[in-house]
């Protein structure tokens, strides 16, 4: 039997080479996770979908120490820079520390998972991994 | 004076701290009745009210109405997040100016002693018995803390944080001394919530909130309020020399929302927003920075304020981290910013703080600010930020009587 996969969220595509997938205007070039009515750069209403690179560079990233009830901490969230088109992440599979995580540093999409429901539903997650 | 300027006639700040037996209405009406005495008049000459209470349920402009004074005039209860009080204030300055009267009240109150985390979200949805998707982005659970982060220590860190990556030099030592420069500044405002000198050590050692934000490098929640009287230039002209005297010009105001950025979806963009309304206020005002003798800005982090060094143009671009090394910004420097402490230890009673600031470069260009007066402040600056995003500037001069 085999287990049906859930994205964590619904642009992250899954499969052989999981990627997130934006909007982009047909105008401007400007990409969106959600959807617009209208692009918020140039107001054109045509959008496409499109692959977002899956390796990239840190541009920014904060450690989380302290988080709402509920939020497991440390965890990296970062900013990271793919291609040109900017993604919100966390930073997985390295030490939550600015010793190991830093500014300007390449990293790879991650997945993994997040557990199963009573379906037997299995969610997936997403972060971004060194590239070592 | 010309008649259509717009001067401050009367303003005040409550003691920002924790007030457990007062409500929002009644800081507010303290609030109120001193900025009214200070101008020397009473509701009576209001001619519109604006208001803000961000955690509020809404309506706090009437509630107040009926604790000081309901005369009928037109009410606005604004809301626009960090900046409700710019908003506020920028209200009551455009019904003057659109000649709908010649004097009006802005106010903003807060309740947030022992709020906690702002932007982090409650009750995250846990693996529960099915995953489904909802909201916007089809999400199955909380994504608070799995996709970066909602909270805002964590978002203004990585606003500090890329300004670092884009520049260099912005470490966690440079962020703390930042902050140290703040509490050393707020031993001499006896209005701020804190007022304790902390050393940099302590600072840095101090609980970590977000890296490189420790606790006291973050905005101190508390209570408080603070009003503000405008009048027309043409108003203050039949009003004493000494209302004259003390009103306070204000030579710009602006508010602006955060233009599309490539990035800003996934990170707020404070920069650019704060970048226009400065540009346009110096316009307006016929001002450089340069010549601003104080500044209050939005330093709602340590990590924020590094970056609006840049932002309003007080340094080169691109030059904060020098300008800050060189202190620049300490009390005794050559812009002094955030002698009040700023938000990080005077306190951030959310829809209070645009109109404190205000307060704070009223108070040293009137020359009343005892002890922390800036020697001979003709013009200053007050920022505020409210993310989402919507920022506020203002420029004050003093009066030329």
């Amino acid at each position: 039997m085999t287990t049906t996969q859930v994205p964590l969220v619904d642009y992250l595509a899954l499969g052989a080479q999981p990627h997130l997938v934006a909007n982009e205007c047909t105008s401007c070039g400007a990409r969106y996770f959600d959807r617009r009515n209208a692009c918020a750069s140039c107001f054109a209403t045509e959008f496409k979908k499109v692959d977002i690179a899956t390796e990239g560079e840190v541009r920014s990233f904060t450690i989380v120490t302290f988080a709402a009830p509920g939020v497991p901490v440390p965890f990296v969230a970062a900013i990271v820079d793919c291609g040109g088109t900017s993604v919100r992440g966390n930073v997985i599979n390295c030490d939550p520390t600015p010793e190991k995580v830093t500014l300007g540093m390449k990293v790879r999409l991650a997945t993994y998972s997040l557990g199963n429901d009573d379906n037997g539903a299995e969610a997936i997650g997403f972060g971004f991994e060194p590239i070592a | 004076m010309a008649s259509d300027d717009i001067y401050i006639l009367g303003i005040y700040m409550t003691k920002f701290g924790k007030y457990p037996d007062r409500d929002t209405v009644d800081l507010a009406a303290e609030a109120v009745m001193a900025a009214l005495a200070d101008g020397g008049v009473t509701m009576k000459d209001m001619g519109i009210l604006a208001a803000g209470c961000l955690m509020g349920q809404g309506g706090i402009g009437q509630q107040i109405q009926k604790q000081v004074g309901q005369t009928g005039i037109p009410v606005y209860n604004v809301s626009n997040a960090c900046a409700t009080g710019a908003t506020a204030l920028r209200t009551a300055i455009m019904a003057i100016k659109a000649g709908e009267c010649d004097m009006g009240l802005a106010v903003g109150v807060e309740k947030l002693a022992g709020v906690g985390l702002l932007g982090a979200s409650s009750a995250p949805k846990g693996a529960g018995k099915e995953w489904k998707a909802t909201g916007r982005y089809g999400s199955v659970a909380n994504t608070d803390g799995l996709i970066g982060t909602n909270n805002m220590p964590g978002t203004f860190a990585q606003v500090g944080m890329e300004y670092g990556h884009k520049y260099g030099g912005a470490t966690f030592e440079l962020f703390a001394k930042i902050s140290e420069k703040n509490h050393a500044h707020s031993t001499l405002n006896p209005l701020a919530a804190y007022n304790k000198r902390m050393t940099l050590d302590e600072i840095m050692n101090d609980i970590m909130i977000a890296y490189p934000n420790t606790r006291p490098m973050c905005s101190a929640n508390c209570d408080g309020a603070a009003a503000a009287v405008v009048v027309s230039g043409k108003k203050l002209k039949t009003l004493s020399l000494e209302q004259q005297r003390r009103a306070i010009k204000v030579s710009a105001s602006i508010l602006t929302s955060d233009p599309y950025q490539e990035a800003c979806q996934v990170l707020p963009d404070v920069n650019t927003l704060t970048r226009i309304a400065a540009t346009q206020a110096y316009e307006q005002a016929g001002v450089s920075p340069s010549d601003l003798d104080l500044v209050e800005l939005h330093d709602c982090f340590a990590t924020a304020e590094l970056v609006h060094y840049d932002n309003l143009m007080l340094c080169e671009e691109g030059g904060a981290v020098d300008f800050f090394n060189s202190g620049a910004t300490w009390r005794d420097g050559k812009t002094p910013v955030n002698v009040s402490g700023g938000l990080e230890s005077k306190g951030h009673p959310i829809a209070a703080t645009g109109i404190a600031n205000i307060w704070e470069v009223c108070h040293h260009l009137r020359g009343e600010a005892g002890p922390r007066q800036i020697e001979g402040a003709k013009v200053g600056l007050a920022h505020v930020i409210g993310l989402g995003s919507a920022c506020g500037v203002h420029i004050l001069e003093k009066s030329a009587l």
